[in-house]
């Protein structure tokens, strides 16, 4: 995404700094005659019918992609919960009732995870960049976010809300297991 | 009559007294304008040594300079400081300066208004910045979040100086906001019908209007805050019903039409100035005012887009990102429409010019990261991270600081009359353009890296090291930069040599008065005939100093005269008396600051006091006005005669009155969406019990709000046929008694902490009371007036005003007390 993003932008602004530059030649054209001619060219061929081609091309790009990164109700989807506090993130498993961590939290790797985040005291943010997107722990609230690792493997996590004083150390991680693994963890076996 | 006997005779007239004393009580656009100039530049210095502060901290990985507990004061501070101390006071300052120019009258509609808004902004202010040097500053960022900025996260003062401070200064937002909208409609030069207004009015109208429905939502969220701080009770506190994202909805229904109300002025400075600098005028002036208005009105539809990661359904952000996107085709429009008046023009490169140039290659920058970040997947990661910082610095200083400079540099010749000898100014702009980039172009970069915005330090391993380096050093040559704009101004207004009027050549009206302004603006107001009146008559300048306009002749009686035109034909309407000097405003904004201080230091005696300090001198204020005796016709010069503005059917305070009240209903309107929002959306509600309106409650209020109604118009009508009206104004008061009694029985029926719904009833039952007691306060005023012989048949303006107030009161009523009973009836 961030791809098509960049080039596109960098196509439009040099479009506009080109025009710009241009603008600037020594041929004016202030005649009313030519007033007529520039406002069809600038007004309406430039100001609406260019900008909304981009701007409706976009906005259908971006909805469809992020349809494409809701969660689906599925077979084999784990649920987990974190709760974020002043300044620790606490896990809870649906499979392992009972079981919670700090700091950490398991998944499975190539199975689709449910996290529900919530928080105890101010807002905070659950942010594993190498996962997904953001989704922020609000009191009183449980928000849904789908992740999914697709290898084992330990996988950084921040919160990204400002959260005060211990804000910038605010940090978990996600440890993703293979089959066995994630097993034994369940069964309380891993720490 | 000569034109220098002329001009001292108006000086005589206009000026503000000698010394510091003159400060203080000079209500003259010419003052109060320079005064917020350099107040707002003064806090621009302060907000740039914090930011000089956080590059510092951010140079080197794992700094010590500053702990968590001070950096965190120091960007909240940045942040509020630029957004709130500088920004908007800034072009407050340049349009209370300008605008009157611009439009060829004598000064603003409401003089007094201007010099209280001016000090309770430097008062507000200066609480804020007393709060940075003691170290108790807020520190849970500008946009406030609760809980963290409530009595869970922040149990210090330090909140309360951000949400007492800021509501303090936006008193002068919205007095300044109703100043603009009512100069623009009525004080103009007589033929200057509103497709003649210059661009820059057009835009200020706009932004005017705005600013009186946008900041009504933040200024209810910071009083339901400190509510909650204060007493307890609990709009945004879960477990008694209130939810967080309250404040959120509430804090970027006014943040993001902010966004416009600050780029939306420079907006109207680019087209001012571009058209001058091409030799040539405006290209599609009619689109490009309609694209101003429909981004005004679209901003107002976007706010969710600052709430992405919140947890809202994804089709709900569909909508709210489709609309995030269209607002760049008004953007688009405007752009365009410039580059297409650079095109058909002969473009000379002046200072003004170049800084207009690098306005658009940086805000275009700034816009389309901004459709990127209105695309919600690519927000999901990029939000709250550096990415954003670099993006919100694009539009801010591109799209506002540099047209901002570009104004300086267009306008210094006419501030000062002088004319800039060194090239400082050059040397400044290529400090300022290269810094500025060198610190915030790789910094978008160090956020798709993860560098999260508010963090106190860097990790020494996390790859952002070079980039925070360089945006340090970018960010220090930019400081230099500023302080060459400033000596370069400050050489420029002391010792530069005298330049001539109107050097550029332009088109508008401030061009046509004498370079620095006069405290009077014009000698005599110019009959106008098209968009460009310098441009239709080159001798204009001279035919104004020499009386051949309206109101040529300095009167004996030492008033204050200036010309009222019809809205929309420009057609001279009356002959208004200005108020002159007055200490009134500043003593105005010294009650309301006991107020804010009382609640600030918790001495909650001082609060009712001032509150009625305030009031008391609101009646001295507007008694000031009026006249005791019918007037004839008077002459204004040119073969003209006009009544006097106290005869008008619609005076001026009325047209003031509708577009503040314009601002109390959208306040009262969020006031019940928070209501609605929190009934529907938080969770545990339903709350322990409703409460049952029972029969005398409603009754009360129905029959309060049918006698205030009949008993307004019965003193209306009695007085216009010159009868006696104190039948109306007994019916009056019984009926807003009636009302006051209404709304007592929910103050009664519940308890103010125990839970959101019953703390939100108060706030509804409280907002009636509150607008009772004014309409009950106009009425009384207003029989005192009819008694002291202010009011007669053909004088009937302030009975207009204060219906217009009770007819409000009594709509508030029914409204907020209907919704108030609504769950107890429904259950």
């Amino acid at each position: 995404m961030w791809w098509v993003l960049l080039s596109g932008s960098a196509a439009i602004f040099l479009l506009v700094i080109t025009l710009l530059l241009f603008a600037f030649r020594r041929d004016a054209s202030d005649t009313p005659a030519a007033e007529a001619r520039h406002e069809r060219v600038w007004i309406w061929g430039l100001g609406f019918g260019f900008s909304i081609m981009v701007l409706a091309g976009l906005t259908v790009y971006g909805v469809l992609m992020g349809e494409r990164l809701l969660p689906r109700p599925g077979p084999d989807v784990v649920t987990v919960r974190a709760e974020g506090a002043q300044w620790v993130w606490r896990f809870s498993y649906a499979d392992a009732p009972g079981r919670a961590t700090e700091h950490i939290l398991h998944i499975p790797a190539g199975r689709p995870v449910d996290v529900e985040i919530t928080s105890t005291d101010v807002i905070h943010s659950f942010w594993v960049p190498r996962l997904a997107g953001k989704l922020d722990a609000i009191p009183g609230h449980v928000n849904v976010l789908r992740i999914e690792a697709e290898m084992p493997g330990d996988y950084a996590g921040v919160s990204a809300e400002f959260s005060g004083v211990g804000y910038t150390g605010h940090r978990f991680i996600v440890r993703a297991h293979n089959e066995a693994d994630w097993g034994a963890f369940l069964r309380g076996e891993v720490r | 009559m000569n034109a220098l006997r002329r001009h001292r005779a108006l000086e005589r007239i206009w000026s503000s007294r000698p010394g510091w004393r003159g400060k203080l009580t000079t209500v003259n656009n010419n003052d109060i304008g320079l005064m917020f100039l350099i107040a707002a530049t003064a806090f621009f210095v302060i907000g740039g040594i914090l930011a000089m502060l956080i590059r510092a901290q951010l140079a080197t990985p794992r700094s010590v300079f500053m702990g968590p507990d001070t950096y965190n004061q120091v960007f909240t501070m940045h942040g509020t400081i630029m957004m709130f101390l500088f920004a908007i006071p800034l072009f407050e300052g340049l349009t209370i300066y300008l605008l009157p120019k611009m439009l060829g009258t004598r000064d603003l509609a409401f003089p007094r208004l201007s010099a209280f808004g001016f000090w309770c902004y430097v008062f507000g202010g200066s609480l804020l910045i007393f709060a940075l040097l003691a170290g108790i500053a807020p520190d849970s960022g500008w946009f406030l979040y609760p809980p963290l900025s409530s009595t869970l996260g922040s149990p210090g003062i330090n909140p309360d100086f951000w949400l007492l401070g800021i509501t303090f200064v936006e008193i002068s937002a919205i007095s300044a906001a109703v100043e603009i909208v009512v100069t623009v409609l009525l004080y103009r030069a007589p033929g200057m019908s509103l497709d003649k207004l210059p661009i820059f009015a057009w835009y200020m109208l706009i932004v005017a209007v705005m600013i009186l429905t946008a900041f009504p939502p933040l200024i209810l969220g910071s009083i339901l805050l400190e509510l909650e701080r204060a007493f307890g009770m609990p709009f945004f506190q879960t477990e008694s019903g209130g939810d967080s994202l309250l404040w959120q909805h509430l804090f970027w229904l006014f943040g993001h039409p902010e966004v416009y109300i600050i780029f939306l002025p420079a907006a109207g400075v680019v087209s001012t100035i571009l058209p001058v600098m091409a030799r040539t005028k405006l290209l599609g002036y009619g689109w490009i005012v309609a694209a101003a208005a429909f981004l005004g009105v679209l901003s107002f539809g976007l706010w969710v887009h600052h709430m992405y990661t919140t947890g809202i359904p994804h089709m709900g952000l569909a909508f709210f990102s489709a609309a995030s996107t269209l607002v760049a085709l008004p953007t688009g429009i405007q752009i365009f429409a410039w580059i297409g008046t650079i095109w058909k023009g002969r473009p000379e490169m002046h200072l003004p010019m170049l800084w207009i140039v690098a306005f658009f290659a940086t805000f275009v920058i700034g816009g389309l990261t901004g459709v990127m970040v209105a695309m919600v997947p690519f927000d999901w990661q990029t939000h709250d991270t550096y990415f954003i910082v670099a993006h919100l610095h694009y539009v801010l200083i591109g799209g506002f600081v540099f047209p901002m400079l570009a104004a300086l540099y267009y306008w210094l010749p006419h501030f000062t009359g002088r004319k800039r000898y060194f090239k400082l100014g050059e040397t400044a702009f290529w400090l300022i353009v290269v810094g500025f980039h060198g610190t915030f172009l790789l910094l978008h970069w160090a956020g798709l890296l993860g560098m999260r915005r508010r963090i106190n330090s860097i990790e020494a391993s996390s790859g952002w090291e070079f980039v925070n380096l360089v945006a340090s050093i970018g960010g220090f040559v930019m400081a230099i930069g500023f302080t060459l704009v400033l000596i370069d101004v400050t050489v420029n207004a002391t010792v530069a040599v005298r330049g001539r009027r109107n050097p550029w050549g332009a088109g508008t009206l401030e061009w046509a008065i004498p370079a620095p302004s006069p405290s009077y603006n014009f000698a005599s107001i110019p009959e106008v005939r098209s968009r460009y009146p310098l441009h239709d008559d080159s001798d204009l300048p001279l035919r104004i100093a020499r009386g051949e306009g309206y109101l040529g002749t300095p009167p004996d009686s030492g008033l204050r005269q200036s010309l009222v035109v019809e809205v929309a034909s420009g057609r001279p309407n009356h002959l208004v008396i200005l108020p002159a000097n007055s200490a009134l405003p500043v003593v105005m904004a010294l009650a309301t600051g006991c107020f804010f201080v009382g609640m600030l230091i918790k001495t909650y005696w001082l609060v009712p006091l001032s509150a009625l300090g305030v009031a008391a001198l609101a009646v001295w204020w507007a008694w000031s006005l009026g006249s005791r005796a019918d007037h004839g016709l008077q002459d204004v010069g040119r073969g003209l005669a006009l009544p006097l503005a106290c005869h008008a059917a619609e005076p001026t305070g009325w047209w003031g009155s509708l577009f503040l009240l314009l601002a109390d209903g959208v306040l009262f309107g969020s006031l019940l969406f928070g209501y609605a929002f929190l009934w529907t959306v938080a969770p545990n509600w339903p709350p322990p019990s409703y409460l049952q309106p029972g029969l005398l409650g409603p009754a009360s209020a129905l029959g309060g709000a049918l006698l205030t109604l009949g008993g307004s118009r019965v003193a209306d009508q009695a007085l216009r046929r010159g009868r006696r009206p104190w039948l109306g104004f007994a019916l009056g008061f019984a009926g807003l008694a009636a009302i006051g009694a209404a709304a007592s029985t929910v103050l009664a029926g519940t308890t103010y902490d125990a839970h959101a719904y019953d703390a939100t009833l108060w706030v509804l039952a409280g907002y009636v009371l509150l607008h009772a007691a004014i309409a009950g306060l106009m009425l009384g005023f207003l029989a005192l007036r009819v008694r002291a012989g202010y009011i007669s048949a053909r004088r009937i303006g302030e009975v207009r005003v204060a219906r217009l107030w009770s007819d409000y009161a009594v709509a508030v009523a029914l409204v907020g007390l209907g919704a108030v009973w609504l769950p107890g009836v429904l259950e």
